[in-house]
């Protein structure tokens, strides 16, 4: 009896500790989860990467015009400028629209950047198409280097009637670290 | 079968071990039990002078005792040690105690690995402690480490954080596979599940709760050392990650966690009030049926502790309406304690007001706690004095009253003597008055919109605080006298009968006070399905 006791012990063990295995991967899991939950939902206001026109074009609505409003700011203590073109434009959705961005490096040394992008309202995230974006790579700017950074944009004319206004709000993250540690590895 | 009993029976003819190794190496799980009830206690006072520091600061408003640096790193200590030293490891003490001389076993299932799980912790909580004295101060992104505040801004000690929490995770999983494997295979013959105590089923679906979110606890510490040190960017936006996704992780751990700390506590009131009533526990399948529910929605309602990250209106009503879902089991489970008193013959020992006190203060904090679950009104109330005295009063006078309850109610069969009654109603009184007095007024100042984890406020808020102070200075040291309770139980006192109390049922008032050093080594016959 104290045999197949011992038996019974020893599975219900092993169970428990599979069950402890796997939770510490579906903690990881969650990692790609989210993003994936993001992405379908839009929430975070995140943005998805380059957009491909389809070949039959947008529909344009002649009549319908929407404000994008562009917003930059700088993390913690990057000391870069950061500034867009126009503060806002009015754009037709299914237009393709372009603006630029200008960043420069005052500082003595040569700094990596990312600009991360959000959409405010979040729910319009998805109808922001970037076929062209500063945001998809790193910029890299020497001492007292300047850069003018294009942005092409379509809003989707399945933007839901109830946003007339749309703010692209850009966050300048500096990087130099994180890239210099791994171009050393 | 009878041969094989009797061999095993001899086996077992002699006490512990004598000296300081007993301690090291037992695998006794009373033994193991006692550690952890006073190692929790140890960190109750540590964390208790955390505390006491923080509330001295808020005495006054302006900085007069302490740096913020400091006082930052006291509420973020405090908060640490008080969940993962003091309410988890009393708890776990208790469960080694009490769940086999609750169903009739011998000892935990693997007492080996049991033995492990304790001497883990002094490891973890010295590495934790140590932190205080390094360069650049211990952690000081308070116990919820959000990210970035934990990883890009936080001091150079945050990888010995890091590692603590790895091995105070380690001790949990451990302990609680230990409590799974002992109550599925070593009850005794002829108890069914539905015939365990409430203790037994309490800590059944805690150590359930614990396997589950323990490692993902595990997985977010980890991925902040990756983020530290290896170059990833989990939470960094700037490397392409999201700092929301740790509060996802971390309250997909945190909100279980706070069931984890409250569950066992509900067992505890389950066995003390229907002896104290001289009734049985009102609606006992209905207490096992709420208890599996709180824990299933414990996994779905995370979201609650974050609804001003910016989430969709259609998240921020399901985690609202799931989360007030709670109150449903946890309802039934506060009208059967109610019920249960209900014309009962009750007296009021120590253990008895404690149990009550839980029962009437823990529905306060469940009630703020729902004020809190209603969206709109929780974007005023978030990280406010509100939100401090809610979490407060569901842990203090809940689940840190329940222990208190469980030590008074359990110490005579553990120490065969009986308390000090006097002292004990004494010290219930203290702490009655003390917790309501530090606590109570923290609703208003948190309405009135104190942000929590400041060292300094404005004046507006000063009465109330000077007020909250002087409660928590009563409560404090009134546990003074606790220690010095248990102390004098242990050395003497009245000699304690068997079953101890009048109305006491389960298996652990038939055996001898205090408890034999090994008891049923032979599994006990079970009366005739009196436990149901």
């Amino acid at each position: 009896m104290s045999m197949t006791n011992q038996n019974r012990q020893a599975r219900t063990t092993l169970k428990l500790v599979g069950v402890v295995l796997s939770m510490f991967v579906f903690g990881f899991a969650l990692v790609p989860l989210y993003d994936i939950y993001c992405q379908v939902t839009g929430a975070n206001g995140k943005t998805a990467s380059a957009y491909v026109v389809p070949e039959e074009g947008l529909a344009v609505d002649p009549d319908r015009w929407v404000t994008v409003q562009f917003l930059t700011n700088n993390n913690a203590s990057m000391p870069w400028s950061f500034r867009p073109e126009v503060r806002s434009m009015k754009v037709r959705p299914g237009e393709m629209n372009q603006t630029t961005f200008f960043a420069s490096n005052p500082t003595g040394y040569t700094m990596t950047a990312q600009a991360i992008p959000s959409v405010a309202p979040f729910h319009a995230a998805e109808y922001m198409h970037k076929t062209e974006c500063f945001c998809f790579e790193q910029q890299v700017l020497a001492t007292g280097e300047a850069i003018d950074m294009p942005l092409r944009f379509i809003i989707d004319p399945y933007l839901p009637e109830s946003v007339q206004t749309l703010t692209l709000s850009y966050t300048l993250f500096d990087i130099t670290d994180t890239t210099a540690s791994a171009a050393a590895e | 079968m009878s041969a094989v009993i009797e061999n095993h029976h001899d086996d077992h003819h002699h006490g512990p071990d004598k000296g300081l190794m007993r301690w090291v190496l037992t695998t006794n799980h009373k033994d193991i039990g006692t550690l952890y009830l006073w190692f929790s206690f140890i960190m109750f006072l540590t964390g208790g002078c955390m505390a006491l520091v923080i509330r001295a600061e808020l005495f006054q408003p302006g900085l007069q005792l302490v740096v913020p640096e400091f006082f930052n790193q006291m509420t973020t200590m405090h908060g640490l040690i008080m969940v993962f030293g003091a309410v988890m490891p009393a708890f776990v003490g208790l469960a080694n105690w009490l769940v086999p001389m609750m169903i009739g076993a011998p000892d935990m299932a693997l007492p080996r690995m049991n033995n492990y799980s304790f001497w883990i912790l002094p490891f973890a909580f010295s590495m934790l402690l140590s932190t205080l004295f390094m360069e650049g101060g211990a952690p000081n992104f308070g116990w919820t480490f959000y990210a970035p505040l934990s990883t890009e801004y936080a001091p150079p000690s945050v990888t010995f954080f890091i590692f603590a929490v790895h091995l105070m995770g380690i001790s949990s999983i451990m302990g609680s596979i230990n409590v799974v494997v002992t109550i599925l295979n070593l009850r005794a013959p002829g108890m069914r599940l539905m015939d365990m105590p409430l203790f037994v089923w309490t800590w059944l679906i805690t150590a359930y709760l614990l396997i589950a979110v323990m490692p993902v606890l595990a997985g977010v510490v980890t991925m902040m050392l990756m983020d530290i040190h290896f170059g990833t960017a989990f939470f960094s936006a700037g490397g392409g990650g999201d700092p929301v996704l740790f509060q996802h992780v971390f309250w997909f751990f945190g909100h279980p966690e706070v069931y984890i700390m409250i569950l066992p506590a509900f067992g505890i009131v389950s066995a003390i009030i229907p002896t104290f009533a001289r009734k049985k526990l009102f609606g006992y399948d209905s207490m096992v049926y709420a208890t599996a529910s709180i824990a299933f929605l414990s996994f779905i309602v995370w979201a609650h502790h974050m609804f001003t990250v910016g989430m969709p209106i259609a998240g921020e009503l399901y985690f609202m309406y799931a989360t007030m879902l709670i109150a449903v089991p946890t309802g039934v489970k506060v009208f059967n304690w109610a019920a249960t008193m209900w014309q009962g013959s009750m007296t009021f020992e120590t253990p008895m007001l404690f149990a009550v006190a839980f029962v009437i203060l823990f529905t306060i904090g469940g009630l703020s706690g729902l004020m809190l679950a209603i969206v709109p009104a929780d974007f005023q109330y978030h990280d406010t004095y509100f939100v401090v005295a809610h979490f407060h009063y569901v842990l203090v006078p809940g689940s840190i009253f329940s222990i208190m309850a469980a030590a008074y109610y359990w110490l005579p069969k553990w120490t065969g003597n009986m308390y000090d009654e006097t002292l004990g109603k004494t010290h219930f009184w203290l702490s009655f008055v003390g917790v309501n007095v530090t606590f109570f007024p923290q609703h208003f100042i948190g309405l009135a919109g104190m942000p929590r984890r400041y060292p300094d406020y404005a004046l507006q808020f000063a009465d109330w605080n000077m007020v909250s102070s002087v409660g928590a200075f009563i409560f404090g040291f009134s546990q003074l006298l606790f220690l010095f309770i248990v102390i004098k139980c242990i050395m003497g006192g009245k000699k304690a009968t068997d079953e101890v109390w009048e109305g006491a049922e389960g298996l652990e008032w038939t055996i001898a006070s205090p408890a034999p050093y090994h008891t049923f080594s032979t599994p006990p016959e079970l009366p005739e399905r009196s436990m149901a």
